[in-house]
């Protein structure tokens, strides 16, 4: 069996991992365009402040982790695919075939529709070479302005304001964070931000960056001018599909796959950020572009692709955020169900917030901001749909209690 | 043949010994917020539940590491964090849907049971048998893993 | 050296907190909690002050072990001078405030002044503030409980409150923790709630690392819980019975007080003892009680946790009371229990909860029921009084109904929050009031044991059987049998375990450790946890050190030898059947070899050379 897999991201490698797992006899390559081994777009902020050394984002030991694994590691572009022919066209002109293909090619960052984006004070954080960049221009005292306070923007937040900057960020939505958390929790999140002396700018969106000589000068939408030694863009991410888009291979949002991760070519599969796969809670097809998906994606992917997978239930979208200390989440349908109840708790004056949002007796959505402890449970309890029952009056009581409901109802404690 | 902690909820009294010793062998100092092993209390019920990581097949949390960070003790087959490798990025903490790997602000880590090397000290310092290490055959470890797992679509899918 | 060497001072009248040093110097001779923060009050407080007015200060102290690995090391005091009897109160408590207290670093909190408006003390970790309580302020201390730890989203949290009674100003109103644990007795609840203090709650997360050798400590705590473990009492009997075992073991021997220590010998005792709860009830085939817990780091785990009958008269349509909660323990089935002559257990679970959610006394209140039991009885007090209640020995049903009043304030609550003292006196009965110092008895009959007898009229806040638990003697033979109805060697034993018991309480043990331990297990792990010498003769030294002083702040607030008297009933009355049939307590023959004993002259004063020896 020849497995090739497009893209060196934790999609990718788990992907590898599992096919060697499954197939011991199989040739597998990863194919990855990047100049460094496969590494973490998540351990970019920790490298971002000296927390760890480039070394320190890589997935794995790249030294000896793939080759005890035997599979190939290729640091090259795949230009085309082939999926008549079952091959696909390296920027060196080689050919390779294959009899499973996974695009695993991620996803790359917007840039929006502002003049002056390609001005040399811009730039994106998405890459360890966007990371060095910043870490060049980031200097300590230096004016930096941030376009955009999504998930990215915010995991970059906390290591330019370590690093000593003057920050400024701005946000079209009215919140922070506002694809991840609510009007309160994202509410939390910018007096926070503001009480750490970020300068924060919701509903707001930048008009134009201009060259100012010694640096640029970036126009509010709401009058306002903010003078920058480095603008920082995280306005989101899309699918890198251009691989298949001369193909029939279907795209949307991103490449469209089944349950199994397969495309609509039934040898070619898609995992990760590239990936529109199905979604745990609303049964649709969409770009989660998030850590914990691309890797459950590599891993179904392979099963299927080493024929002992199973129909996927779909992917929960999650997310957990470190904005400068405070620490948020959020799960599923976190913005609620029709008909749904909801509990929630705030209290603005320690930024503690947490909310569940039921679908008759079960967990649907959760969120919080100021808890460390047991969150992943949320995700058990939404995952499993287990039936609440008493429970969830006492968690619409008190939806701290999150824990000992998981327990109550999964775990046999009765001894009388 | 590899042990697993046998936790009998039937027989806590909710003491915290466990909690103590745990935060002890960890930490150095009695911490009970430090620990790994929480007791839950059930007032209402007059129960308690000592709780941690039943380290899982399915390793929800190595798998979601994004730095390699977890790892499998070959001796224990306990799923062990490694400090100098785990940068705190918390995706663990959202992918283990057992909320047994957790943050923790005063190392900038994450931490989670790691079976203490084979000896675990709640249950060398549990007073009525309530945690025990025995031979992981079928315990009520065994157990509580099973009526976790099936509860979790996700773990049937693919296993 | 397991102290953390901090103590919080909250101003209430100022609204500041602020840390300070702990003075190592008493410390070393007042090691922690009772002893240390005595040593505080002593200092700071002047005996003569008015208990419910802001120069009485309340002290939560913690020991040298609480918060650590030693079993039962989870327990805290609250010292100051009682408004019920006007001398030197400390209540020691469980469950897990006092463990938290020391992981947030702190071995105490001296609250001083009064609070303009209701206020909570929030506590977490080194930060320390106090918010406003008026939303608190009318609310029992369950729901308090639970507010404030939904606030701060935090079950973590562990709260200290007191209840509804307490505002009312009955004057033996607890400090509850951890909802079912109390400070009990003294009324040191009504003094939090005369500073308009309605909560403190705190959470730790810094641990205790300074223990002096951290090995020796291991070993000597490890060595301490197998102790227990093979103990017949702290292994088997307590765990499974709790000190309900009692209640007809003291029966049995003749010394069960019954209807406000008008008889001895309850009749209906095995129906409200530890067996009756563990049989499953006729009614729904479950047993009165669900389990046992424990407290912070207790290796005994002697709580009760009751359920008390969905369809009892007590709890029915009343669905928040059909849950687990915390049961009867011995001292409160006796007063609640036999002392009322009622023998319904659902009943007096029933009720025993409403003590633990509303914050009162169920020794005292137990006992001054049974006081207006008595006075109705005999038409002193009337339906006129009771609000219509036929408050006659014996019933259920206007137990319970003059309970629910009570803990709202309403019907005859202010009469029965006077406690039976002044009750008594109010209704021109004082001779029926069952107390010493004004604290009630609790279940022990000084007719049939005389040892305790002693012990209660010598004890340093009021009548009391954790001050010098002679019944581990003169009943089970702990260490030493000796005969109940003898006076001879009491004064030794009573000073014996008064000071032995003055320094468990001072180091975060419980005291029902010392049914299996000697000095010998309790000195090597202070001495291992803590610096300096903690052998067990200095550990003696300071216990009986402790007492003296509590008796010097005694003193200074005019009590005299006068005051350790006992009732007539108990001196004159004798016992009308049973196997102590015509005994009375023989104090005469005890208090004098006491004084001696102790070093005390002759009208029970402490001579210069008895406070030189003990460095006072």
């Amino acid at each position: 069996m020849q497995h090739i897999i497009v893209g060196a991201g934790p999609a990718g490698v788990i992907a590898a991992e599992t096919l060697r797992k499954a197939d011991p006899d199989a040739d597998i390559a990863i194919i990855g365009d990047e100049p460094e081994p496969p590494y973490s777009r998540m351990a970019i902020p920790y490298y971002l402040i000296n927390d760890i050394d480039e070394s320190g984002t890589y997935l794995r030991d790249p030294k000896r982790h793939f080759a005890e694994l035997n599979i190939e590691l290729l640091q090259q572009r795949v230009e085309t695919i082939d999926p008549s022919g079952k091959s696909v066209t390296l920027a060196d002109g080689a050919s390779r075939s294959y009899d499973k293909l996974l695009l695993a090619t991620g996803s790359h960052p917007i840039s929006p529709p502002i003049p002056g984006l390609e001005l040399p004070q811009v730039h994106s954080c998405w890459t360890l070479e966007d990371a060095r960049n910043i870490i060049e221009r980031a200097q300590s005292g230096s004016n930096v302005v941030l376009i955009g306070a999504g998930f990215i923007g915010c995991i970059i937040l906390e290591a330019l304001v370590k690093r000593g900057v003057n920050l400024a960020v701005v946000e079209t939505g009215n919140r922070m964070v506002p694809r991840m958390l609510d009007d309160k929790a994202g509410g939390l999140l910018e007096t926070w931000c503001k009480n750490k002396g970020i300068d924060v700018h919701t509903s707001c969106s930048v008009d134009a960056i201009s060259d100012s000589g010694s640096g640029v000068e970036v126009a509010l939408s709401d009058g306002g001018k903010l003078s920058a030694a480095l603008v920082i863009t995280a306005t989101g991410v899309k699918a890198n599909t251009d691989l298949v888009a001369g193909s029939d291979i279907k795209i949307d949002q991103g490449v469209l796959v089944n349950r199994r991760m397969q495309t609509s070519d039934p040898d070619v599969y898609a995992a990760g950020d590239v990936a529109q796969g199905v979604d745990f809670s609303t049964g649709n097809f969409e770009v989660q572009a998030i850590q914990p998906t691309a890797t459950d994606h590599g891993r179904i992917a392979a099963l299927n692709m080493a024929g002992q997978g199973d129909e996927h239930h779909g992917t929960l979208n999650m997310n957990v955020l470190d904005t400068v200390g405070l620490i948020s989440c959020s799960f599923g349908l976190w913005m609620g169900v029709d008909g749904g109840d909801s509990a929630e708790l705030y209290n603005p004056d320690e930024f503690q917030y947490i909310n569940l949002q039921f679908d008759g007796d079960h967990l649907v959505g959760a969120s919080s901001v100021g808890k460390t402890q047991h969150v992943g449970v949320m995700r058990g309890l939404i995952e499993s749909k287990i039936h609440l029952g008493d429970w969830k009056d006492r968690l619409l009581q008190d939806p701290t209690a999150i824990m000992e409901a998981y327990l109550a109802c999964t775990q046999e404690l009765s001894y009388q | 043949m590899q042990k697993s902690l046998n936790i009998d909820p039937g027989k806590c009294t909710g003491c915290l010994q466990c909690e103590m010793a745990c935060s002890y062998e960890h930490t150095g100092t009695f911490n009970p917020s430090r620990s790994y092993i929480k007791v839950f209390t059930f007032h209402h019920e007059g129960r308690f539940a000592p709780y941690t990581c039943t380290q899982c097949d399915e390793a929800w949390c190595m798998r979601a590491c994004p730095v390699d960070a977890i790892s499998v003790d070959i001796t224990t087959g306990a799923k062990v964090v490694s400090d100098d490798k785990c940068v705190g990025c918390k995706v663990c903490t959202i992918a283990c849907p057992f909320g047994t790997i957790n943050y923790s602000q005063a190392t900038g880590k994450v931490v989670k049971c790691d079976l203490c090397g084979g000896d675990p000290q709640c249950a060398a310092a549990c007073p009525t048998d309530a945690i025990t290490y025995v031979d992981a055959d079928w315990t009520g470890y065994d157990r509580m893993q099973a009526s976790a797992a099936k509860s979790l679509p996700s773990a049937e899918a693919t296993a | 050296m397991s102290w953390t060497r901090k103590i919080l001072r909250v101003d209430l009248s100022k609204g500041s907190c602020t840390s300070e040093a702990l003075n190592m110097d008493w410390a070393n001779q007042y090691l922690g909690q009772r002893g240390l923060a005595s040593k505080y009050l002593t200092e700071e407080v002047d005996p003569k002050c008015d208990a419910l007015g802001p120069d009485n200060k309340m002290i939560m102290a913690t020991g040298p072990l609480t918060g650590t690995m030693a079993s039962t090391g989870g327990r805290y005091s609250v010292i100051c001078k009682s408004p019920l009897t006007g001398a030197i109160a400390c209540s020691n408590s469980g469950g897990f405030f006092g463990a938290e207290m020391k992981f947030a670093g702190y071995d105490m909190i001296i609250f001083e002044g009064k609070s303009d408006k209701p206020v909570y003390l929030l506590i977490q970790d080194d930060k320390a503030e106090l918010r406003s309580a008026e939303h608190l302020w009318g609310k029992s201390a369950w729901e308090a409980d639970d507010i404030v730890r939904a606030t701060h989203q935090d079950p973590q949290l562990r709260v200290a409150c007191i209840g509804r009674t307490a505002e009312q100003g009955c004057l033996y109103a607890a400090v509850m923790n951890d909802k079912h644990r109390a400070a009990g007795r003294s009324g040191v609840g009504t003094v939090m709630a005369s500073k308009n203090l309605k909560a403190v709650a705190v959470r730790g997360t810094g641990g205790i690392g300074n223990v002096n050798d951290a090995e020796a400590f291991i070993a000597a705590t490890n060595d301490g819980k197998a102790a227990l473990a093979e103990n017949a009492v702290t292994g088997q009997g307590l765990p499974a019975f709790g000190t309900q075992v009692l209640m007809n073991v003291i029966n049995g021997v003749g010394a069960l007080p019954a209807r406000n220590m008008r008889d001895v010998g309850f009749e209906g005792a095995e129906n409200i003892s530890a067996e009756a709860m563990a049989e499953p009830r006729k009614s729904d085939g479950k047993a009165n009680l669900t389990t046992n817990g424990a407290c912070f780091g207790c290796t005994i785990a002697c709580g009760r946790i009751s359920t008390v009958d969905p369809t009892h008269f007590s709890v029915k349509d009343k669905p928040q009371y059909q849950g687990a909660s915390g049961g009867l323990e011995y001292e409160a089935a006796w007063a609640l229990g036999a002392d009322t002559g009622v023998d319904d257990l659902d009943a007096l679970t029933y009720v025993n909860f409403l003590c633990n959610e509303d914050g009162m006394d169920p020794i005292t209140y137990g006992a001054t029921v049974a006081a207006a039991m008595e006075m109705f009885e005999d038409g002193t007090i009337t339906t006129k009084e009771t609000g219509g209640i036929e408050l006659k020995f014996g019933s259920a049903e206007a137990f319970v109904a003059i309970t629910e009043q009570f803990v709202t304030g309403e019907g005859f609550a202010k009469d029965l929050g006077l406690g039976s003292k002044r009750l008594c006196e109010k209704y021109k009965r004082p001779e029926l009031s069952m107390t010493v110092k004004g604290q009630e008895f609790p279940a022990y009959d000084p007719r049939g044991i005389q040892g305790i007898g002693l012990a209660y009229a010598t004890s340093n806040r009021g009548a009391c059987h954790l001050r010098g638990y002679t019944i581990a003697s003169e009943v089970l033979g702990i260490p030493v049998k000796t005969e109940m109805n003898d006076t001879d060697g009491k004064a030794e034993l009573v000073k014996a375990f008064q000071d032995a018991t003055a320094l468990v309480d001072s180091a975060g043990l419980c005291v029902f450790t010392t049914f299996a331990w000697g000095m010998d297990n309790i000195a090597p792990q202070i001495d291992a946890a803590c610096e300096g010498d903690w052998s067990v003769e200095n550990c003696l030294e300071t216990g009986e050190r402790i007492w003296n002083m509590e008796r010097l702040f005694n003193e200074a607030a005019g009590f005299t030898a006068d005051d350790d008297k006992l009732p007539k009933r108990l001196l004159k009355e004798v016992i009308k059947a049973g196997p102590t049939e015509g005994q009375v307590n023989r104090l005469g023959e005890m208090l004098p070899k006491y004084y001696e004993a102790r070093g005390w002259t002759a009208d029970g004063k402490i001579p210069d050379e008895t406070r030189q020896r003990l460095s006072l």
